[in-house]
């Protein structure tokens, strides 16, 4: 499995500083000011980023938008689309291979696990290079959507049907 | 059609619960994997074969690129025919008053493209050249880089050398150019924090979402895109594959897009000339 212990320091992630964000947008969806979060064993963020748990019917559409998630635009998942990426691995059972915890740490910055994933941070704001100015300062996702789809993984598990 | 046989066959994995990808491992070879559409890589390359986008796009599309009848390309090729003959500008003169006829001065001339100018001490794509050679020479103004003209000049030009090798020199004065090229193309940017490498070179015959990845050859260009309904150049690409990670993208012709044309084509250093290709 490509999502390893490869470990590089998860600090950078942890002190995500505070950043200024302009009027939100439809597309992009983070709110000022990002909400701090802690890595523990350096792969796994065990706290709800907004205190409480997310709505699993919401994270599934949050997962298929594809102006949001883009979850299947890498990712196989048992949803009834006509189109899903096949880069990265199959969605399917992944709450019986990831806790909560390591599934909120993939969504919220994958790169803390591995340096050289093609997966997108969902919930970063800076540290890239020449982004388009309607994203500038913005992540891909807010807080709650990062939970809904957390708490919409968690009933992707082995042997589920759908 | 492969791409929605391939999203069937996943469904179907679901509805039987079967997700091992069994069933994707009996597929026949695709046109893509099969050893006689591959060519040999140049020296240290990073893919161990070479295939041109032409394999991984569907029968019908490749028979709109096979018939040059069919191919809508050669709408903008005939008009191009036309004016590489037509005097413009102060000085009087069309193309054909210097470089005589086309098939005979340009051919292999695309495919060696782009090289490094002496004179100009930079290196020149072909449609810089062209304008160096209106402004120049025909004292006439320059064409817009994705001009219906200058797209299909380049096409003209391009035809000149179809079926010969993409052979490019990257040594010399063209080394500095070409290692800014190789680093543009590793270098991830925009909010998804992709670099033309992860698309291309470890993910080419995947779906990522509805489009099925290619290597991102540069021999079809210029190219008849079926979604843009025209002829498109191959800075006309970049900017498309910057702007869909939400990556400022740079200005057609710019030094940077240049110097990526440059790496690229030394990517597919021995690919046929397709130009004009068809793409979906
Ligand atoms: C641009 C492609 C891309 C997008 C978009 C993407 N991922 Fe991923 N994802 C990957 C790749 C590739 C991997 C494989 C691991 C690696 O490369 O480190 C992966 C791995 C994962 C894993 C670990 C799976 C396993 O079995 O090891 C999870 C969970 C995951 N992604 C969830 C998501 C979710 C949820 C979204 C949407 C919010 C998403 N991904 C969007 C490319 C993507
Ligand atoms: C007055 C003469 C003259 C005219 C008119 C002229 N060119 Fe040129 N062209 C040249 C010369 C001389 C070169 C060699 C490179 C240089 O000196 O810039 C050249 C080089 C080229 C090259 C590169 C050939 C190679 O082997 O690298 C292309 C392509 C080209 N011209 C296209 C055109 C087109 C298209 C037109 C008409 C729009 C045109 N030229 C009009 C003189 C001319
Ligand atoms: C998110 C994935 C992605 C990234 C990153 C990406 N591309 Fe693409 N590119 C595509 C898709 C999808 C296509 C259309 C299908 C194909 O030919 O691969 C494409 C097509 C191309 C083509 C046309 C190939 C042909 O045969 O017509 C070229 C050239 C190309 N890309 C170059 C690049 C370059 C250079 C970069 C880096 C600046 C880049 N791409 C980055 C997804 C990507």
């Amino acid at each position: 499995m490509k999502f390893g212990r490869r470990v590089l320091t998860p600090l950078f992630a942890a002190a995500l500083a505070v950043a200024p964000f302009a009027a939100q947008q439809a597309l992009a969806q983070g709110k000022a000011p990002l909400v701090k979060y802690k890595v523990v064993d350096e792969d796994s963020i065990p706290k709800s980023l907004t205190g409480k748990p997310g709505d699993p019917e919401k994270g599934k559409k949050w997962a298929i938008a594809g102006r949001l998630g883009h979850c299947i635009a890498c990712h196989v998942m048992p949803v009834d689309e006509p189109y899903m990426g096949e880069v990265g691995p199959s969605l399917v059972g992944v709450a019986s291979r990831y806790s909560a915890g390591q599934l909120r740490m993939l969504i919220v910055d994958p790169k803390v696990v591995n340096e050289d994933t093609m997966m997108p941070a969902f919930y970063k704001a800076d540290g890239f290079h020449r982004v388009r100015k309607a994203f500038v300062g913005k992540t891909m996702l807010s807080a709650e959507q990062v939970e809904d789809i957390v708490a919409y993984l968690l009933t992707l598990k082995e042997e589920e049907k759908q | 059609m492969l791409r929605i046989s391939i999203a069937a066959v996943a469904l179907a994995a679901f509805a039987i619960g079967a997700v091992s990808g069994a069933a994707a491992d009996d597929k026949p070879l695709q046109p893509w994997e099969r050893k006689e559409n591959h060519v040999k890589p140049p020296k240290g390359s990073p893919l161990d074969y070479l295939v041109s986008g032409y394999w991984f796009r569907t029968p019908k599309t490749r028979a709109l690129q096979d018939d040059d009848f069919e191919n809508p390309a050669f709408l903008w090729v005939e008009q191009a025919e036309s004016e590489w003959t037509t005097v413009d500008g102060k000085a009087g003169k069309s193309c054909s008053s210097c470089h005589d006829a086309v098939e005979k001065s340009m051919k292999g001339v695309s495919a060696r493209y782009p090289v490094y100018s002496a004179k100009n001490k930079k290196m020149m794509a072909i449609t810089h050249q062209v304008n160096y050679c209106r402004e120049n020479y025909m004292k006439a103004k320059k064409w817009k880089w994705e001009s219906d003209k200058m797209l299909g000049m380049t096409s003209l030009i391009g035809l000149q050398s179809r079926g010969m090798p993409v052979n490019v020199s990257i040594d010399g004065p063209a080394k500095k150019f070409f290692e800014a090229g190789e680093k543009f193309y590793h270098q991830r940017r925009g909010q998804f924090d992709l670099a033309c490498v992860h698309c291309h070179q470890g993910n080419f015959g995947m779906y990522i979402r509805a489009d099925f990845l290619s290597q991102g050859h540069s021999n079809g260009f210029p190219t008849y895109r079926l979604k843009w309904q025209k002829l498109g150049s191959l800075h006309r690409r970049f900017r498309g594959c910057n702007n869909n990670i939400r990556a400022v993208p740079y200005k057609r012709g710019s030094p940077e897009y240049t110097n990526l044309e440059l790496y690229l084509a030394w990517r597919g250093q021995g690919l046929k000339v397709e130009a004009p290709s068809v793409r979906q």
